[in-house]
Order: C-alpha cells, then structure tokens, then sequence
C-alpha cells in the first residue's frame, strides 16, 4: 500500500477487500508524519498514536460501511475539537483545548473518519503563503524553499506528504484554493452557508467558508455531501438539500457554457506562462464539448481594496474577544498580521471615517457581486487561473503586507460575493504546480464537480 | 495616522520599536483601498450579506446539547474563584 496513490474511494475499496486494514494505513500516515513533519512544519498537534490505532483496530471489526470508514484526516488549527488542541496558528491560543465539537467534526467523525492531527496555518487565517503563523512556516513539497500557499498551509501539504487523504481548510480569500494550487490538490471553497461555520475561529465572518482538500474531484464531492447542509447552530446555514454529488458526477461537458473572464489575463504581474497552461485548459474543456465565451468583470480592478476594508472590519470585531480570560493568552501575544489587520479594521469603523471606508466598501460589494450576477446569466462556470504566479520564495513577500494582499487576486472577489469555486491542478512550469479555478453560481457546486471532474479525467495531471 | 491612538481603541500594545514600520505599512494599505472612492457608488445599496437569507429564527428553547457545564466552561482560565473567572480590576 503506498498512500501517495490512494483516494478516498480507492482507500475504501482496499479496505472492503481485505487489501489493507485502516490499523496499516494509520501506521503509514504516522511514518510520513515521523519522516518530513520536522523538515515542512506541517502539523501544530498529533493525535497520541495509542488512540489513533485504537480507534483504526475498532474501525477494522466493521464491514467499512460508512462513508468515510477509517478514513485518516487532518484537520486546520481553526477547527475547534473536543478534547485536542487548537491554536488557530496563534500564540494566542498556544495552550487552548477546545470543550466542544465544531459541526463539521462532528460530522466527520460520525462518518467515520479518523482525525489525525491539527495542521498549521496562517494564524487566525490571516495570509497567502503560510509564513503568518506564529509557529515555524511549512514549506512547499514540490520545492522546500518555496510557501506552500495559504492560509491552509499544513492542511495542504500534509495530504500532498501523505499524512492523511483528506485536510480541511477554511477560505475567505484564498485559504483553501491558493495551496491547493501551489500543492496539486483540488480545494473547495464552497458557497456561504452551505456548509456550517459552527466551531470554526471566526476571520471574518460574512466571508468565511468551511472547505477542503483532496487528491481527485470524486473524493472532494464526497466530503462535500458529509460537511454541507443547514445547521441550526449556524443561523447563516440555508435549507437548501444537498445534492449526492458523487452520483451525478460523470457528466458531459456537451452544451456547458464557460466564460473566460477577460480582466483576468489583462492583469499586471500575470505570468505569461500561466496564461498559456490556463488557454490550454479552456482549450481541453471546449474539446470536451463544452462552449466558450468572454464575459467581464468590470469591478475586479477595484475587488481588492474592497475586501481589504470589510475583511479587517470583521476581523476587528472578531479578535476583539480575546482577552486571555476565558481561555488563551493576552492581546500582547497577537502577531504582526493580526495587529495590522486589527488596527486597518479599527480605522476603518471608527468615528469619521466608517462612511469614507467600511460603507463605500460595502457598496462596492454590491457591485463586485452584481458583476458576477450579470456573468452567471450567460454562463454555466467561469474558469480562471488561480495565482498570478507559481508558488514564490519563502521570505519574498513577507516584509510586504501589500504585495502579499495581491497573490489573491483571482480569489478574492469569489469571496465578496459568497459564490462558490473549485481549484483543479492543469499542470507543472518548472516542476512546480499550476491550478484553474473553476466559478460557479450560489449553490453550482455539483456543476464544479462534473466540470472538474470531465477535466480531471481528460487531462490525469496527477500521474 | 495616530498609530497609538488606533492601538488604544483596539486595546493593542504596540511599541516604539514597531510603530514606524507599523505606520508605513498601514498607511501604504490605507493609500491602496482609498482607490475605493473613485468608484461611482451613488444609488448602489450596500450589502453586509449574501445569502438572501432574512430573520432566521428558532424557537426560544434551551438546547442541550450546546450547554457547557460550568467546570467545561472555567477548564481554560487561567485564573478562577469561587467557579467564577478572574479578571483584572477595571477601575
């Protein structure tokens, strides 16, 4: 058994046949944590490996039959889990162990699946590249001098190390698709609402949304259908049904509309080569049947500087609870990335300034969202790249706040306006991992699934 | 900018070492999102949600199953009395 080459829904097959037991592939995952954890900085807390076997031995006296049987996961620090330790990548909460469940943990569990540990992370989210943490930043496992992509900066290398087969992650700008990108992995940011943000730290709450990542398209639809629904201990969950996405999956691309947002390629700093990998994958999908169009998004110039007003305003109300009472330590502990992006925030609400900043900001939104409003009534899916650029140097853009804001650029606006959208590996410059992004409508996420998963198939970048 | 002043209303500490860098970058960010106000946004409503959701409610029922007890509830402080928290004086 190698789990480099497993999936989710291969790990399950092996299972059920009496390949490998879930005792085999927890001992794996543990290896590879004992192996390169030192080295890439990937997890923050390992779960005690007598537990861990523990609870594989008992999932190996079932038949396997829940959806996701023995299934090794690794959670980002932001998840809150009863009993385990969770930092939010913060010193803040260095020593915080979490009373209670998020919703989404507990959904995990209930469908089977072995939590192995927390990863790290930027702290609170803040961040594109992983060096945010507070503790030692992970590295990129396609080249060790290079970030990872963040904010889910362990949550994606720990899948791509083999340290589990599936990773969490939060996304309010990028957090799940930019490492994904820069891992080869597929990551979804799902809608707002759709799946619960119950016992998720809060980064800015009427942005985040609870994703993940994984090796193929299948095994993303999957955990989709265990994390998504209406929560009642979430009022901004909708009760919309959730779609058994892995069944209507192997679907044709005939008649798909895609729309190639055009301000996209005409943004400066775009690696040309990037451009070309991303025409070739707009290329294959129309091969696939699928038919392309330019649309526009005429607010994307201006989507940036509307998410660097709100996403500080809400982080600034969010942080403002830790005072080192009730739990963690004191607001002396906050980072540089935390301290910036409360004080941005706190100018931005404060007396005199709240319309020139947070209210013409929250305007803009408007805008940004109506863009892709307008776009949605011609197209199905807009595709796009993911990062301007390949996976960048640790320590090129870390004493530039500003020039890390902008490695987001084609996420960010997803987020303004609470859509959903899919990263999907297109390929390799230099040896290192390219990723497109797949946009769709409030709700589309099982049309981002057949697409990615009409693509996946096409072009096997994994192998 | 006041540096100082905005640290106070977050209740940060912020220290005579980082306050020049801390000044530039926040200005540099302030000076980029200010591009927001050339955007025409008369008659534009703003919006703080986008879920079309409006006045979710439930019924006004205690629900087990997210109570902490109160030992749950103090296990993180650093300082408790009594099973109360300890905070520091205020006045």
């Amino acid at each position: 058994m190698n789990i480099q080459k497993l999936t989710i829904i291969s790990t399950l097959e092996g299972f059920r046949t009496k390949q490998f037991t879930a005792v085999d592939l927890v001992q794996e995952c543990l290896a590879n944590i004992k192996k390169y954890n030192d080295d890439y900085h990937v997890l923050l807390t390992v779960v005690n490996e007598d537990a861990l076997l523990t609870e594989a031995k008992e999932i190996d006296k079932t038949d396997y039959s829940l959806p996701l049987s023995g299934i090794p996961i690794v959670l980002k620090d932001l998840f809150t889990t009863d009993g385990l330790r969770t930092t939010a990548g913060s010193k803040v909460l260095d020593s915080y162990t979490p009373v209670y469940d998020a919703t989404v943990v507990r959904k995990l569990k209930e469908a089977g699946a072995i939590i192995i540990g927390k990863a790290n992370e930027d702290a609170w989210g803040h961040g594109s590249s992983g060096e945010n943490t507070d503790y030692t930043p992970t590295k990129n496992p396609y080249d060790p001098s290079r970030v990872p992509g963040g904010s889910s900066s362990g949550s994606a290398v720990a899948v791509a190390l083999g340290m589990c087969l599936v990773s969490t992650g939060t996304d309010t700008g990028s957090s799940v698709r930019l490492p994904a990108a820069f891992c080869n992995l597929v990551g979804l940011k799902p809608t707002y609402g759709r799946v619960s943000r119950y016992g998720i730290i809060a980064m800015a709450s009427s942005f985040d949304t609870i994703g993940h990542l994984t090796k193929t398209v299948y095994d993303n639809a999957l955990i989709c259908e265990v994390t998504a629904g209406k929560d009642a201990f979430d009022a901004t969950t909708a009760d919309i049904p959730v779609p058994k996405y892995t069944a209507h999956l192997a679907k044709t691309l005939h008649g798909v509309k895609v729309g190639i947002p055009k301000e996209y390629f005409e943004t400066k700093g775009m690696d040309p080569r990037i451009s070309d990998l991303t025409r070739k994958a707009i290329s294959a999908l129309q091969t696939l049947g699928a038919q392309i169009t330019d649309v526009s998004l005429p607010h994307t110039n201006v989507a940036m500087e509307c998410y660097y007003v709100l996403v500080p305003s809400e982080v600034s109300s969010n942080l403002a609870r830790f005072d080192g009472v009730r739990y963690g330590n004191g607001r002396d502990t906050f980072g540089a990335e935390a301290k910036r992006r409360i004080m941005i925030g706190t100018y931005a609400l404060s007396s005199g300034y709240y319309d020139a900043y947070y209210n013409t900001a929250s305007k803009v939104r408007t805008l940004v969202k109506k863009d892709f409003d307008d776009a949605f009534d011609r197209v199905d899916v807009i595709v796009a790249p993911s990062s301007p650029t390949l996976p960048f140097k640790i320590g090129e853009k870390s004493y530039d706040p500003l020039a890390m804001y902008l490695s987001d650029i084609f996420m960010c606006p997803v987020n303004i306006a609470g859509i959903p959208a899919l990263n999907v590996p297109c390929g390799f410059i230099d040896g290192l991992p390219v990723g497109i992004q797949l946009i769709g409508p409030q709700w589309s996420e099982e049309k981002l699934f057949q697409t990615g998963n009409a693509y996946e198939l096409h072009t096997n970048h994994r192998d | 900018m006041d540096i100082q002043h905005i640290a106070k209303l977050a209740n940060l500490f912020i220290n005579k070492n980082q306050q020049d860098l801390f000044t530039s970058q926040l200005t540099a960010i302030l000076a980029f999102v200010s591009k927001l106000q050339e955007i025409s946004t008369e008659n534009v409503e703003p919006i703080a949600q986008v879920t079309g959701l409006v006045n979710v409610y439930r019924e006004d029922m205690i629900d087990e199953s997210r109570m902490l007890t109160q030992e749950e509830a103090l296990r993180n402080a650093k300082a408790t009395h009594n099973g109360f928290f300890v905070v520091p004086a205020v006045l």
